[in-house]
């Protein structure tokens, strides 16, 4: 275990965090040299597209790799002092669903069929507070399923998930990430699969309990609506690297990689008038099994060439200070392209 | 949930009554009509036009088939009496008729077998399913070690491999070669324990070995989609320990598709082990239904038929039901 | 005649639910309940709403892939509500459908070459150069390497895939796409790719679209006209610049107020504004009296229980914007930007 730790980290500061896969087509290399860090009580909005590595950096966090022998993961996740990747499988155990927890994207393939939503919850808590009577925990499940605004919850503790709506489902997953507390609550696409307005109703209650218990919550999701909603800082993953990181509002109005400018290009936004066309990036995402040399963006960057011949070569390493970026486009250069080219047809 | 019992009750029914309507027209009506006569069967090649037509008329073979089929339900439901002239045998409900070759009564000839049938199939089935599940489970968590590789090779011998070979083989090596074990036999249970469990042994372990490998395979194909499913996901990212994830999350889910065809077998071999019996001479159901079929034994025969029948129907009746309490999407549709 | 290529009017889509043995119906799903809709040529009508309002069924009911339960669907003219395959031949030419999932409508076993030439060939449609220039045609158009024809689905991408789709619906060069979600299961980059294919071959080929989604800002970009549903009705229609800054029926409001908004600087503001609708839609089985919005609308009162409202042009809106309510949000309270009084948090 490295034993360097000067001053005070981060509560959760992720060093290098490497992800890959060995598999029959090849080592897919799911997360490279990945570094962020998140406070207490502090959002962290981690955008991407399908394959972009955000799902997988989660999982890599909880350690849900570990019972994966093909998957090898590799630098530093600390989580209050306590560095994860080498721990035992038994402490990290002991921190899932305890100090760190998750909610994931689809609520009714994430409830075990066969189980009833009370006793799911239950289950949970007494994992974590052993001696804690049945009846104590099913108080205290009860009370979280009031809490994340379930009706009759002494009623809906014992029904299964099926018999929930799409909203009261997600809400019950949070209530059983939330039951032990959690400091850190990692969310991957929690309302991709729902409506717009059951949508709101989440979102409002994932940032209502954050106000409430001071957690530090990492919000994954391909919307960058959500992501401006909730993120304090957001990271913007490609091809499995993190491309750009930095305040929301610096990252939202200021964006310097050339992929989040064609990402925000290629959503129609209801505070701006209605564009003639949208100006997405072109081509399709990188295969992680065989990542393009050089910036893994350059097949589909329109400003690759602009810089001798870097961008086919070297791959650019995330800098900058608190607004970082990894391209080879010079500070300068894309702060004008930006202005001049881009942002007029935002 | 009454009304769905009533339903699926009145279902069984008429799947009964159509399968003695088939098996019936099958065993009396066609013999009739391609010229074969019942009767001649019954008495032998050698009987007298006189004494042939006195079975007849007692047997009831001059009434038209529908009349014949409408008595023998009546002989099932409430007993009927056969008689010719002064001679008249009453037959108790459920009434099967007299055995062409023994002219005993079909019903407790059949009644008897069945301890016999039924300790087989007990006892097979509580080893196929431990050795089944486990062995499946244990090979879908160490996928691709040589225990899952020496396990699915056996199952796919378990499964390839007749019994009158596995048998034969098993009675050659651990009663001829090695003695261990008397030769197999049927002794009743409360009759004396110790036999009944050494007389059965080596059938219930040959037979289980055939299924043990048909479940292995299906309980480690179905873990390994079940690992897969993001419920057990869930359940870690909770901080349940592996024992919990796999032994409870996983294994309800594993199991609860076996159950359905746990009772398609277990009904199946309710109905007879026919050559499991043949090869480890055992008298139960499977072996009076070859006797009977090589001897054209036709109300034995059609007797193990209907008895067969209603063990699928029940089982599975059984099945439907215990479903819909185990799998709660089902119960409450 | 009329400039409208479809009509629809008094369109009822129930699917019975059975019971028992032998199957007495026991109620219905009331899908789609009585909607009047009009697409004229040229224009892309949107259909917006949330899971289970029916916009999809309608969609399928204006392509007769559904006969409807009840009402007429017209198109250019011709009532083809009812008519049995004979009739439904030339309007399969005429009415093509986009499909949601790129992954589940496409035969996994047919090559592209023949997913795409299938219309033709059932339709018998003479191709000059051969069929395989006919296909590699729409490919091209379609953005995709016509070199590709002889290879199947599953070697290309999602958004290829899609691709695929429209090329198929286009074979026939139809008047009318019906477009079911045609970008929801795409990732934002690949989404947009498309919304702007849609458009370039709206315009080359003068293709009517009906366009159904739950995204409101793609419904907005790529639709003339958008109409809002909810349990099985149409709430509110509008030209969309009118739809999207005078929405007048609560509903719509709600929606609109619902969806994030890519700008941290607003956050706060948009959170302000938001109209958080309380509880869960209710059944399409057994929908609320009067008006079916009013179990959830903070505006609701005794008429809103017994009268349903019927959907009418508003004395201050154009006649173009209809709106189904007894009790529609005025200007003053969409401009205030407030919170609407007594809406729940």
């Amino acid at each position: 275990m490295s034993s360097t730790t000067t001053g005070t980290r981060p509560f959760l500061e992720v060093k290098d965090l490497t992800v890959r896969f060995e598999t029959d087509d090849g080592i897919v290399q799911a997360v490279s040299n990945s570094s962020f860090a998140v406070e207490r009580g502090k959002t962290l909005g981690i955008v991407g597209e399908s394959g972009s590595g955000k799902s997988v950096t989660s999982l890599a966090v909880l350690g849900l790799h570990r019972t994966r022998s093909n998957a090898k993961v590799a630098g530093e996740i600390w989580l209050d002092d306590q560095e994860l990747v080498t721990a035992t499988d038994e402490d990290v155990r002991k921190l899932r669903g305890g100090k760190m927890a998750m909610i994931f994207q689809d609520p009714l393939s994430a409830m075990h069929p066969y189980y009833t939503v009370g006793a799911q919850i239950v289950e949970g808590y007494r994992v974590h507070h052993k001696g804690v009577s049945k009846k104590e925990a099913r108080t205290r499940t009860i009370d979280m399923l009031a809490r994340v605004g379930i009706p009759q919850p002494e009623k809906r503790f014992n029904e299964y998930g099926h018999q929930f709506s799409g909203g009261m489902r997600q809400r019950a997953m949070i209530a059983m990430a939330l039951v032990n507390d959690p400091q850190l609550l990692i969310a991957d696409e929690p309302t991709t699969a729902l409506d717009v307005t059951v949508q709101a109703q989440i979102l409002d209650l994932i940032r209502d309990l954050q106000d409430e218990f001071g957690s530090a919550v990492i919000m994954i999701t391909h919307d960058l609506g959500v992501v401006a909603e909730l993120a304090d800082d957001v990271l913007v993953m490609y091809g499995g690297k993190i491309i750009e990181r930095g305040p929301a509002a610096d990252v939202f109005h200021e964006p310097q990689h050339p992929y989040t400018w064609g990402l925000l290009g290629s959503m129609p936004r209801l505070d701006r008038d209605v564009r003639d066309r949208l100006t997405p990036v072109k081509g399709t995402p990188p295969s992680l099994i065989n990542l393009p040399d050089g910036c893994a963006f350059h097949p589909r960057c329109p400003y690759a060439g602009r810089n001798g011949n870097r961008s086919f070569t070297e791959v650019p390493e995330l800098r900058g200070g608190v607004h970082a970026v990894a391209c080879h486009l010079p500070a300068e250069e894309k702060r004008r392209i930006f202005h001049e080219e881009v942002a007029p047809n935002l | 949930m009454l009304s769905y019992l009533i339903r699926r009750i009145v279902n069984a029914v008429i799947t009964l009554l159509v399968v003695t309507m088939v098996t019936f027209g099958i065993f009396f009506a066609v013999p009739t009509i391609t010229g074969s006569d019942p009767a001649l069967l019954y008495i032998g090649k050698t009987a007298d036009q006189a004494s042939l037509d006195g079975i007849r008329t007692k047997l009831g073979l001059d009434d038209p088939i529908p009349v014949q089929y409408g008595k023998f339900i009546k002989g099932l439901v409430a007993g009927r009496d056969y008689a010719s002239g002064n001679d008249v045998t009453h037959c108790d409900a459920p009434c099967l008729g007299y055995s062409f070759k023994t002219e005993q009564e079909v019903t407790p000839l059949l009644l008897s077998d069945i301890p016999v049938t039924l300790s087989l199939a007990l006892g097979a089935a509580v080893l196929w399913v431990l050795i089944g599940v486990a062995t499946g489970v244990l090979s879908a968590l160490r996928r691709g070690s040589f225990l899952d590789r020496a396990a699915m090779t056996g199952a796919l011998a378990g499964v390839s491999l007749p019994i009158y070979f596995t048998g034969q083989l098993a009675l050659l090596i651990f009663i001829h070669w090695l003695g261990w074990l008397p030769d197999t036999a049927y002794t009743p249970f409360l009759e004396n324990p110790a036999s009944w469990f050494t007389g059965l042994i080596l059938p219930w372990v040959t037979l289980a070995f055939l299924f043990a490998a048909t479940y292995a395979r299906l309980t480690r194909a179905n873990m390994l989609e079940t690992l897969n499913e993001d419920y057990i996901r869930t359940a870690r990212s909770k901080g349940l320990t592996e024992r919990t994830v796999i032994g409870k999350h996983g294994l309800r889910a594993v199991l609860t598709p076996l159950v359905t065809i746990f009772g398609l077998d277990f009904g199946t071999l309710l109905a007879g082990a026919i050559l499991t019996e043949q090869v480890f001479n055992l008298r139960g159901l499977g072996y009076q239904a070859l006797t009977a079929i090589r001897q054209n034994d036709l109300p034995v025969i059609l007797g193990v038929t209907l008895l067969a029948a209603i063990f699928i129907v029940v089982i599975n009746l059984i099945v439907d039901l215990l479903y819909s309490v185990i799998d709660p999407r089902v119960r409450l549709g | 005649m009329t400039d409208n290529l479809l009509e629809v009017s008094g369109l009822k889509m129930h699917f019975p639910i059975t019971k028992g043995v032998f199957k007495r119906k026991v109620g219905a799903v009331r899908a789609v309940d009585g909607i009047d809709l009009a697409v004229k040529k040229g224009e892309t009508l949107g259909l917006v709403g949330e899971s289970g309002c029916g916009k999809s069924t309608t969609g399928r009911l204006m392509t007769r892939i559904l006969e409807p339960t009840e009402g007429k669907v017209l198109f250019d003219g011709r009532d083809v509500s009812h008519v049995g395959q004979a009739g439904l031949r030339p309007l399969r030419r005429d009415v093509q459908m986009i499909f949601q999932d790129p992954y589940s409508s496409l035969n996994p076993r047919h090559t592209v070459g023949s997913i795409i030439s299938a219309p033709l060939q059932i339709q018998n449609i003479p191709t000059p150069n051969g069929l395989k220039s006919a296909v590699q045609d729409l490919l091209k158009l379609v953005g995709l390497n016509p070199e590709h024809y002889n290879r199947y689905p599953h070697e290309f991408s999602g958004g290829q895939r899609q691709r695929i789709g429209i090329a198929r619906a286009l074979a026939l060069r139809p008047k009318l796409i019906v477009a079911d979600e045609p970008v929801s299961a795409l990732d934002v980059s690949i989404q947009a790719q498309v919304v702007n294919l849609l458009d370039d071959l709206q315009r080359e080929f003068d293709l009517t679209y009906v366009f159904i989604a739950h995204d409101l800002s793609v419904v907005r970009h790529i639709s003339d006209r958008v109409a809002v549903m909810y349990l099985g009705r149409v709430v509110e229609i509008a030209d969309r610049e009118q739809l999207y800054k005078n929405p007048r029926h609560p509903y719509t409001v709600a929606l609109m107020s619902a969806v994030p908004v890519p700008d941290p600087a607003r956050r706060e503001r948009a959170q302000r504004n938001r109209v958080l609708l309380t509880g869960d839609v209710p059944s399409p089985i057994n929908p609320p009296s009067g008006c079916r919005f009013r179990t959830r609308c903070w505006k609701a009162q005794d008429i809103c229980a017994t009268e349903d409202p019927a959907l009418i042009p508003r004395l201050e809106d154009p006649a173009s914007h209809q709106t189904a309510c007894h009790f529609p949000v005025t200007e003053d309270e969409v401009v205030a930007g407030r919170r609407p009084a007594g809406a729940q948090a």
